[in-house]
């Protein structure tokens, strides 16, 4: 296998829905989407609200199904087909491979946000207090008061839960992360330091996929950016 | 975590009929260790039958349950003898119930509700059993001043937790669960979710979880079976399923869901 081989790479992809709810009506999203990440790569993902931006992003996190098409992701020493993999081992690649910044928190209740934060390093084998120690000190340089951290984020401010989010998704180290609007509600300061985050993330040779509507970030954390309207699936709105 | 790629169990074309009535029909899946599979759907789907079946309960009309014993060997569960079957029962198998009062005897000691299932695999040390005891109490939040107290006293989010303690104490593998929340209040119902799932990651169980409920399924599960008239209609990892559903009645489901 070639180092330079992308770490993430689509071909062909294609979503739609069918609202059976709606009288069967279907609503194609985007075809054949076409783009590939290298390690250290911050690729934006751009088009106006409802060109499908998120939807890749979960297709490739395995949380929409792929169509058609492939959706290939460096494994460890594989290549593998999210669009065909089984619930097994889409669920290791969230533990070992891809990461994913959710456009919301999906608060579970009672959990405090420290252990939302450590959850996906226990999850990969880090015993309970260094993943809790390591949680606080990003939780703490994304600004969340410490006094907050045993608290569960249900009920945060907007920003607060973002920023726990953000802790969350980029707290493991792993080769690919997925990132769907992180600077939405924050400010400036904390815009700032999510941007070092990134540069600190594409200089360990992470491949990011990104959507972000703030122009300056965009500018200044991605290497390119990629019309998702160009993948406008034909009878769209 | 050791992860192996034998199954835990194993499932194949599960069916059952009453009479002329279709209980459930041409079930497969496997369950690896470690992993938790929601079955939902409503009253009638097929799914409590389908939850008896995998727990040797009931005989199926066709079909069969391979499960891999402790000892690393994956046995027809049709083969094993009685007294295999309620070993597995005692030791390796939790099967909490809806409804505590099935799954717990009701007028005597918590404490000997727990140290029950210890004796049945043969402790004997009365000042083990009761220690073990109290600590599975105090690890399902019940105050372990209650100890003596028969469940009987308990109220009903107690009386699951205590369910769950006697079940787990045995250090079982797989756990079934038939709609474990139901019947319970609201915040009695987050904080019951909330240690079933701290519990089922740190002891690394397998589960399937029999519910109605798609916010427990969320919670709880990594996969999903959707069933419908005694089938199963869609399957998958659980976000995707409950995220971007494929059939009609799994959109129906989804869509009525009230938003909190």
């Amino acid at each position: 296998m070639s180092a330079m081989e992308p770490l993430l790479q689509l071909t062909g992809v294609a979503k739609s829905f069918t609202m059976h709810l709606q009288g069967g009506i279907r609503l194609p999203v985007v075809a054949g989407v076409e783009f590939a990440v290298g390690a250290g790569e911050c690729v934006a993902l751009a088009g106006p609200s409802g060109a499908g931006k998120s939807s890749v992003l979960k297709m490739i996190f395995g949380n929409y199904r792929c169509e058609a098409g492939q959706i290939f992701v460096r494994h460890e020493d594989e290549r593998i087909d999210v669009a065909r993999a089984d619930p097994r081992a889409i669920l290791k690649l969230r533990r070992t491979t891809i990461g994913y910044v959710s456009q919301f928190l999906r608060a579970v209740p009672r959990v405090a946000a420290i252990d939302v934060v450590a959850e996906p390093l226990l999850a990969s084998g880090v015993p309970r207090e260094s993943a809790r120690a390591r949680a606080g000190k990003l939780l703490a340089r994304l600004n969340v008061p410490e006094r907050l951290w045993g608290l569960p984020p249900a009920t945060f401010s907007g920003g607060e839960q973002q920023r726990v989010n953000i802790a969350r998704g980029f707290l493991p180290a792993l080769p690919i992360l997925l990132l769907d609007e992180p600077t939405a509600s924050l400010d400036a300061a904390n815009r700032a330091i999510v941007m070092d985050l990134i540069t600190e993330k594409k200089e360990c040779g992470t491949a990011i996929a990104s959507i972000v509507h703030d122009d300056d970030v965009r500018t200044r954390a991605a290497d390119r950016v990629i019309d998702i309207t160009r993948f406008a699936a034909t009878g769209a709105k | 975590m050791s992860e192996p790629d034998v199954p835990l169990l194993v499932a194949e074309g599960m069916t059952k009929y009453y009479g002329r009535q279709l209980g459930c029909r041409d079930v497969s899946f496997s369950l690896y260790q470690g992993e938790v599979l929601a079955v939902v759907g409503e009253s009638g789907s097929g799914k409590t039958t389908l939850l008896q079946l995998l727990s040797t309960q009931l005989v199926p009309s066709a079909g069969r349950v391979r499960y891999r014993l402790r000892d690393g060997v994956t046995r027809d569960l049709a083969d094993l003898s009685e007294a295999e079957r309620r070993f597995l029962f005692r030791t390796d198998w939790g099967y909490v119930h809806q409804d505590a009062a099935l799954g717990l005897r009701m007028n005597v000691s918590a404490g000997a509700n727990v140290g029950e299932r210890l004796m049945a695999v043969g402790w004997r040390h009365y000042g083990r059993i009761r220690g073990s005891a109290v600590q599975w109490l105090d690890r399902v939040e019940i105050d372990t001043d209650r100890i003596d107290d028969p469940p009987l006293t308990y109220s009903g989010g107690m009386r699951q937790r205590l369910q769950i303690a006697r079940n787990l104490v045995t250090q079982p593998r797989l756990v079934f669960m038939d709609e474990p929340t139901g019947g319970l209040d609201v915040s009695v119902q987050a904080r019951l979710l909330d240690l079933l799932r701290g519990l089922v990651t740190e002891l690394g169980l397998a589960a399937v979880i029999v519910t109605h409920d798609l916010a427990v399924a969320r919670l709880l599960s990594h996969r999903i079976m959707v069933m419908k008239g005694g089938e199963v209609i869609e399957a998958g990892l659980t976000d995707q399923v409950l995220d971007d559903p494929r059939e009609p009645y799994t959109q129906l489901l989804v869509s009525s869901i009230l938003p909190a």
